[in-house]
């Protein structure tokens, strides 16, 4: 009898905290937890808590801050299982907090080599978790599984070469008894993949090539030999069909970046979207947005996944698996996402690099549009139109919300270019009219633009409504079953919005740029919003 | 606002050989704005302060054509005081583009210069030029602070912001105005402007902080609240007043 209590408390306790991969699939039934980078495996950064409404959200107040003890960008989404907080910070420390007062349980910190070199800052935004094991890629793209309970290294496995310019910042993404993560490098010249590894054993399942080699389909798409620098990178965590068990990634620009001459062709599957099989990672389709990219328009959004009631050629609805994509690129896109078909592609900024599609999607370009060595004025400019910003979409609205920059242009000029091993690889550079951080507010001119969170109807692909910022914004987006959305900027402003209309309903200055996603979890009953802005993580909930 | 008058009178006088060099007024602009940064100091900014080189005539000791400059401005010149600079390529364009303009451009055509001990007592006295403007931690804060103004501007557009205040204001000195919903009116420098508040200097140097959701309306003023000084000042104490600020090119300098 003794030990048959022992055994059902021992069952109980290994349960607690356990993510199994039916609980991950199950996430929107456990709104108190957020078990992946974007909520669920459909990655709508949603969350079914209504506990905070617009009636009461003026009541939200600060709970806990966490501070980062790097001063590095604060990009990552953090975890919630059971009361436990797991985020990250840079360059590779993994922190396990009590979700409700912000105290810390216990830091695993990863020393990355030196010889990392990765583009644009020390960077993490995530992990993942199964089981009782943590997730996490590295700068100097390694994939460590740790110990949830107690931070301790379970495995270490090099999934890529640092030197050459390789390096892991997404949040990696967990698929039954597989942990997919896809390398950053794009800028290097790198030869970009995803990978799979097996959770227990650290043995890698499978890997796609983002640039097809010799005796690959879409290797004609890559003149000369240019595939071996092709780039296509992946930064940004994928999404999971369960019922089609395809796994869906955005892929980053070709390389180089701004002069597309030493790589004659469409570049296959940079800038592109990838469906997956999740057992064997063969490609079941794909869809490219920016085909022979030359504007660095990585399509590394994140991929939300809906069932639309979508109107046939008969102007009738029919229930359709759809993808919606908000892309860098400055087009809003819906596909069908068991085969890849094109179904809408609407601009949703000010654009001029692209005239319309033609029926299989493929964008017809504007003549001239191209990067030249005097400079050629694109709209939208460098950092695109959205970039890796986690959008949302409310299935109570029915709409897409994406943090956008409008009205903006960047002069991009060619240069020749010769790739070395572990150099940047680019081929020209973008001359922003968007200054860092804008404080000369009164030295500002009308093609700086304006960031914006912009809800769409993905129906139609028109906005709906707009609330525009003076600054722009590298915040994602979070709804909730109350119809609220939460968001931020460069401003440092963390608000809340009415999803339905776009009204302001309450706002916080958090003193730095907010450029994460915010997401929502509770503990004991008591909802909560978190966001990372500056170096640090906040957690507001209603006053008691 | 620069940009447009920059660009009017460049495409006045020396547009169509600029634009046949293949040079745009956004060059002209991005190399002048260069140039005050990194060559004015020891070139000064009318670009005659090296003995034998008159950049604004186009008179260089050791170039002859476009390629020579870029060299220089690339590379310097080894053995004298002339450094090699850290530009892009296109930067380095925009040098000479401004390089090209600057004869022709706004500022152009050097005034007669006073006496600079006469101009700084004007300066000071009779001009109250301190009420509004500070030279080397004396004066107000609300207008410009013309403690480097020696290096950043030329003689000429001095003379012209001294006479003509409207002709020109620097998009970074426009005044900000904001007027309350009970219809109280504060003028004064922007000091930031974000979705919901607008910090500013007001007239009298308090710093003062707004909701935009309490304010009836905000805008830039787009004259200098800078009155003229024509009639106010002879044309030879404008003379000195000019050759005193022309003098000014940094605290402790």
């Amino acid at each position: 009898m003794k030990a048959c209590i022992f055994l059902l408390s021992l069952t109980v306790k290994f349960a607690f905290g356990q993510v199994s991969f039916e609980r991950i699939l199950g996430a929107d039934k456990e709104p108190q937890n957020w078990l992946t980078y974007s909520g669920t495996n459909l990655s709508q950064r949603y969350s079914r808590l209504n506990q905070i409404t617009a009636e009461n959200v003026k009541d939200l107040q600060l709970e806990w801050i966490y501070q980062a003890s790097s001063l590095e960008k604060f990009e990552a989404t953090a975890l919630v299982v059971d009361g436990i907080l797991y985020t990250v910070q840079s360059p590779n420390d993994i922190i396990a907090l009590d979700a409700a007062t912000g105290r810390t349980f216990w830091t695993y910190s990863y020393n990355p080599s030196p010889k990392a070199r990765p583009c644009c800052g020390h960077i993490n935004r995530g992990l993942a978790i199964l089981g009782n094991t943590l997730f996490m890629g590295t700068v100097d793209a390694h994939l460590v599984a740790v110990d949830a309970k107690n931070g301790h290294l379970l495995w270490d496995t090099a999934v890529a070469k640092a030197e050459s310019g390789y390096a892991l910042t997404h949040a990696p993404l967990v698929v039954k008894d597989k942990v997919i993560v896809g390398t950053a490098g794009g800028e290097f010249g790198i030869r970009g993949f995803l990978a799979a590894y097996n959770v227990h054993t650290a043995k890698e399942v499978w890997r796609f090539y983002t640039v097809p080699g010799p005796g690959e389909p879409g290797r004609e798409t890559w003149g000369g030999d240019s595939w071996k620098t092709g780039g296509a990178s992946i930064w940004v965590t994928g999404s999971y069909d369960p019922e089609l068990n395809l796994t869906y990634w955005g892929t980053g620009n070709p390389g180089p970046d701004w002069n597309g001459d030493p790589r004659p062709g469409d570049n296959l599957y940079s800038d592109s979207v990838v469906a997956l099989d999740v057992d064997t990672g063969k490609l079941k389709w794909y869809y490219q947005f920016s085909p022979h990219d030359e504007f660095d328009h990585d399509s590394v959004q994140v991929p939300v996944l809906a069932d639309l009631e979508w109107p046939d050629r008969a102007g009738q609805g029919k229930m359709r698996k759809v993808m919606l994509w908000a892309n860098r690129n400055g087009v809003f896109y819906v596909l069908e996402r068991s085969t890849g078909q094109f179904l809408s592609g609407t601009p949703f900024v000010q654009v001029n690099w692209v005239n319309r599609f033609d029926e299989k999607g493929r964008p017809i370009r504007v003549p001239g549009k191209i990067p030249t060595a005097e400079g050629t004025e694109i709209y939208p400019g460098s950092e695109g139109a959205t970039n890796w910003y986690s959008p949302s979409y409310s299935p109570r609205t029915g709409l897409f919300y994406v943090s956008a920059w409008d009205a903006y242009a960047s002069i991009f000029f060619r240069i020749p270019v010769e790739y070395t091993e572990g150099r940047v690889y680019a081929g020209g550079w973008p001359k922003s009219h968007v200054p860092d951080g804008r404080a000369a507010e009164n030295l500002r001119k009308d093609n700086e633009g304006y960031g914006v969170v912009r809800a769409i109807d993905p129906l139609t692909g028109k906005r709906r409504w707009d609330f525009k910022m003076n600054d722009v914004t590298d915040a994602g987006i979070l709804t909730t079953a109350s119809d609220l959305l939460f968001s931020g900027g460069r401003e440092g402003y963390f608000f809340a919005l009415d999803a339905r209309n776009g009204k302001l309903l309450w706002k916080a200055t958090l003193g730095g740029v907010v450029a994460s996603g915010p997401m929502s979890y509770s503990v004991n009953g008591r909802q909560y919003i978190s966001v990372a802005a500056g170096h640090s993580l906040f957690s507001f909930a209603l006053k008691k | 606002m620069q940009s447009v008058r920059v660009c009017a009178l460049v495409f006045g006088a020396g547009a169509l050989l600029l634009a046949q060099l293949g040079y745009t007024p956004g060059d002209v602009e991005e190399g002048e704005q260069l140039f005050i940064e990194n060559c004015a100091i020891c070139h000064g900014p009318e670009g005659d302060a090296v003995p034998g080189v008159e950049l604004a005539r186009g008179k260089f000791r050791h170039a002859s054509s476009d390629e020579e400059l870029r060299e220089i401005i690339t590379k310097g010149i080894p053995g004298t005081a002339m450094p090699p600079g850290n530009f892009h390529e296109h930067q380095v364009g925009t040098l000479v583009a401004y390089l090209h303009s600057m004869s022709t451009s706004v500022g152009a055509g050097a005034p007669v210069l006073g006496d600079a001990a006469r101009g700084k007592i004007i300066f000071e006295g009779k001009g109250e030029c301190l009420k509004c403007h500070r030279v080397n931690e004396k004066g107000s804060y609300v207008g410009p602070d013309l403690t480097d103004i020696g290096i950043t501007r030329r003689s000429g557009q001095l003379e012209r912001s001294v006479l003509e205040p409207d002709a020109e204001v620097l998009p970074q000195n426009r005044f900000f105005r904001v007027v309350s919903k009970g219809g109280a009116v504060v003028t004064g420098r922007l000091l930031n402007l974000d979705t919901f508040t607008i910090q500013l200097m007001d007239s009298t140097e308090r710093l003062r902080s707004f909701l935009k959701s309490d304010l009836k309306e905000y805008s830039f003023v787009d004259k200098s609240p800078m009155t003229s000084y024509r009639g106010r000042l002879s044309q030879s104490e404008v003379s000195d007043v000019i050759a005193y600020l022309v003098t000014l090119k940094g605290a402790g300098r």
